[in-house]
């Protein structure tokens, strides 16, 4: 097991510049999950770190050895692909000895590392089987077998679940956490789904346009979005935002959005006078209120059974709420909603940092 | 969960839209345009038979039927066996086929995988270059390779066909083997060089296991192309032992202006046996390589 380090690395394919400095710590025994949306970099970032991709510039080290140059298989890594990639000639058990075949490992520890691995995912019973005798999750759990029996530096998940039906997808996610408690081995995990990025990872890195945004645990980038990609990006339902301007009513600021509602703020709150804002609230942070708050038109309700989701109308703008309470809507009511201000986020109109 | 799997195909297998489609049209849409295919590919076959087994006093007989035989004999192909060098004819186009198709595909499976995978600068080009190869019609370059051929001294061997067959075989080999290449997947081979393979070992321990339909079908090709080779047997080879079979029947069994008709189509017809049965047994390969079929 070993850090993984990247230190301003920049790709370019042909003149296109894709990923432009980026740099991740990735500590020991961490599991760190890059997000974003497609196109962003991530899986590219990852293709380096398994000596796929050649790095343009900058520096990539797994455990203090820098491996620019060094070929994918002197870097002790295994990857999980997105399509699992089995060989489909080969049988479970010799998909999962393949590698180690290859490195003329005895028959006898191939033998006991390959029922090892089974028993761990569960395989015993399928190793004599060909992959397209297997089920989706069945193969996918090959997949992490066959990256298990090495035994490497780093684990290297490209997307792993996404091609598998949403239950099965939320199970895997528990066990690839699971196993990961159980093994301890360092572990880059690359999806676009931010809900997989925030159940599994001790640490996330929002990556957007080829570079990273934030770098943090679940709930610090939860909590604290830095800027308004990032603060959109994580949690579901979506933050709400609503566009407007600060007004300081001396002590008592608001948000004036561009429809003339105001929006209210804490005393604390930053941002002179007239600042155009982008004004953030989650909507489990919005609380139904009979006299305060901010009117709301009502358009539809979803119920979920656990939760109630509102979609409607604040201030000119689309916004959802989620109330854990049955309350009876009607579409069309007016109802008052009032933003908890201490997680009320505030974002600039211009740039969209954090305030 | 292979159960499930396999009683869901069997569901498929039995179903279809088979249902919606009555006897009469199958007939009309189905076996009559099969039925005629079948005729138009079969009647020589079946007339190279009918005249190996005739009689040479009803073969020119004025107003016999020529389709049908009174008195079968199998005279002709006891001649063509024992009295003419058929045998060897037989087993030098046997020799030059076979060889010159392993030579090929040996060939053509390093360099489509190269072209497809390696993705070198200007593999492309050198793509384009070998299908471009392919273009030259051997009755162009019969005169260059002869002269080749005359130069290494290998004229009049076995040798001068394996070496110079290749020229036509590779090109249309290597194409064929890259666009199968291409469909496998291109994941495949980076899981495995992470698993610590190097090209060689992605080649033969995952490509060509998975390339094998293709492998046939390219083998297939090549070998009915040399079996049936013209130009460069003709020109190559003088003397009658060493003369493969195509060139053979048209060259040794017509004397002067006579053709020895019943030998001749006996010839042809045992010629076209090894061919036949090769494809028989490869059929389904065959036919799933030309169709690109997607395998798991």
């Amino acid at each position: 097991m070993a850090a993984v380090s990247i230190q301003k690395v920049f790709k370019s394919f042909g003149s296109t510049e894709v990923i432009h400095g980026v740099d991740v710590d990735i500590g020991d025994h961490e599991f760190v999950v890059l997000v974003g949306p497609s196109g962003c970099g991530k899986s590219t970032l990852l293709r380096m770190i398994a000596g796929l991709e050649k790095i343009t510039a900058g520096e990539i080290a797994i455990g203090n050895v820098v491996v620019n140059t060094v070929p994918p298989k002197e870097r002790d890594i295994a990857m999980v692909f997105q399509n699992y990639a089995l060989y489909p000639h080969m049988t479970v058990y010799n998909n999962m000895a393949f590698s180690l075949l290859l490195a003329r490992a005895p028959k006898a520890a191939i033998d006991e590392r390959v029922r090892e691995a089974a028993g761990i995912l569960s395989l015993t019973p399928y190793l004599d089987r060909y992959p397209r005798q297997l089920s989706g999750g069945q193969r996918q759990r090959v997949a992490m077998g066959r990256a298990i029996v090495r035994n490497p530096q780093v684990f290297l998940f490209d997307e792993p679940l996404s091609n598998l039906d949403a239950k099965l997808r939320v199970q895997m996610r528990t066990e690839i956490k699971l196993l990961h408690q159980r093994l301890r081995t360092t572990s880059v995990y690359v999806t676009h789904d931010q809900v997989e990025a925030m159940t599994m990872a001790d640490k996330i890195v929002v990556m957007r346009d080829g570079h990273v945004d934030q770098t943090g645990t679940p709930l610090e980038l939860y909590d604290s979005p830095v800027n308004l990609f990032v603060a959109g990006f994580i949690g579901s339902p979506a933050m709400n935002f609503i566009r407007g301007r600060i007004v300081r009513n001396g002590g008592a600021p608001s948000v004036r959005a561009d429809d003339g509602t105001d929006l209210p703020l804490p005393p604390d709150a930053a941002g002179e006078e007239g600042r155009p804002v982008h004004y953030g609230v989650r909507p489990s942070d919005l609380a139904l209120t009979d006299t305060a708050g901010v009117e709301t038109t009502v358009g539809v309700i979803e119920p979920t059974g656990a939760d109630t989701f509102l979609y409607g109308t604040m201030a000119g703008s689309e916004i959802c709420a989620m109330f854990t309470e049955r309350h009876g809507f009607e579409p069309g009511q007016k109802v008052r909603l009032m933003p908890r201000l201490d997680r009320v986020h505030l974002f600039d109109g211009e740039s969209g940092q954090h305030l | 969960m292979t159960d499930a799997v396999s009683s869901d195909k069997a569901v498929h297998d039995e179903g279809g839209m088979a249902y919606l489609t009555s006897l009469p049209r199958k007939v009309v849409t189905i076996y009559i345009p099969l039925a005629i295919f079948i005729f138009v590919l079969l009647f020589p076959f079946y007339w190279m038979t009918v005249v190996a087994i005739k009689p040479d006093g009803e073969l020119i007989e004025q107003g016999a039927n020529p389709f049908w035989v009174d008195n079968p004999t199998l005279d002709h192909i006891r001649h063509l066996l024992f009295e003419t060098s058929y045998p060897h004819w037989l087993w030098n186009t046997m020799l030059v086929a076979t060889v010159s198709t392993f030579l090929s595909l040996f060939c053509a499976v390093l360099a489509a995988y190269a072209i497809e995978r390696l993705r070198y600068t200007g593999s492309r080009y050198v793509g384009m270059g070998i299908f471009l190869a392919y273009l030259v019609p051997p009755s162009i370059l019969f005169i260059p390779l002869s002269i080749m051929v005359q130069a290494y001294g290998v004229r009049d061997t076995p040798l001068a066909l394996i070496l110079t067959y290749p020229t036509f075989l590779i090109p249309f080999s290597t194409w064929l083997l890259m666009g199968y290449f291409r469909s496998i997947p291109y994941e495949l081979e980076e899981c495995a060089l992470i698993d610590g393979a190097s090209r060689l070992q992605i080649l033969t321990k995952i490509t060509l296991p998975l390339a094998v339909p293709g492998l046939i079908s390219a083998g297939i090709f090549a070998f009915t192309l040399s079996w049936n080779e013209f130009i460069y047997a003709l020109t190559f080879i003088d003397a009658s032992e060493n003369k493969t079979v195509p060139v053979a029947i048209v060259t040794e069994l017509v004397t002067g202006d006579i053709y020895a008709w019943g030998s001749l189509m006996a010839g042809a017809l045992l010629g076209s046996l090894p061919v036949a049965i090769l494809y028989s047994f490869f059929v389904d390969h065959y036919v799933s390589s030309m169709t690109g079929a997607v395998k798991e």
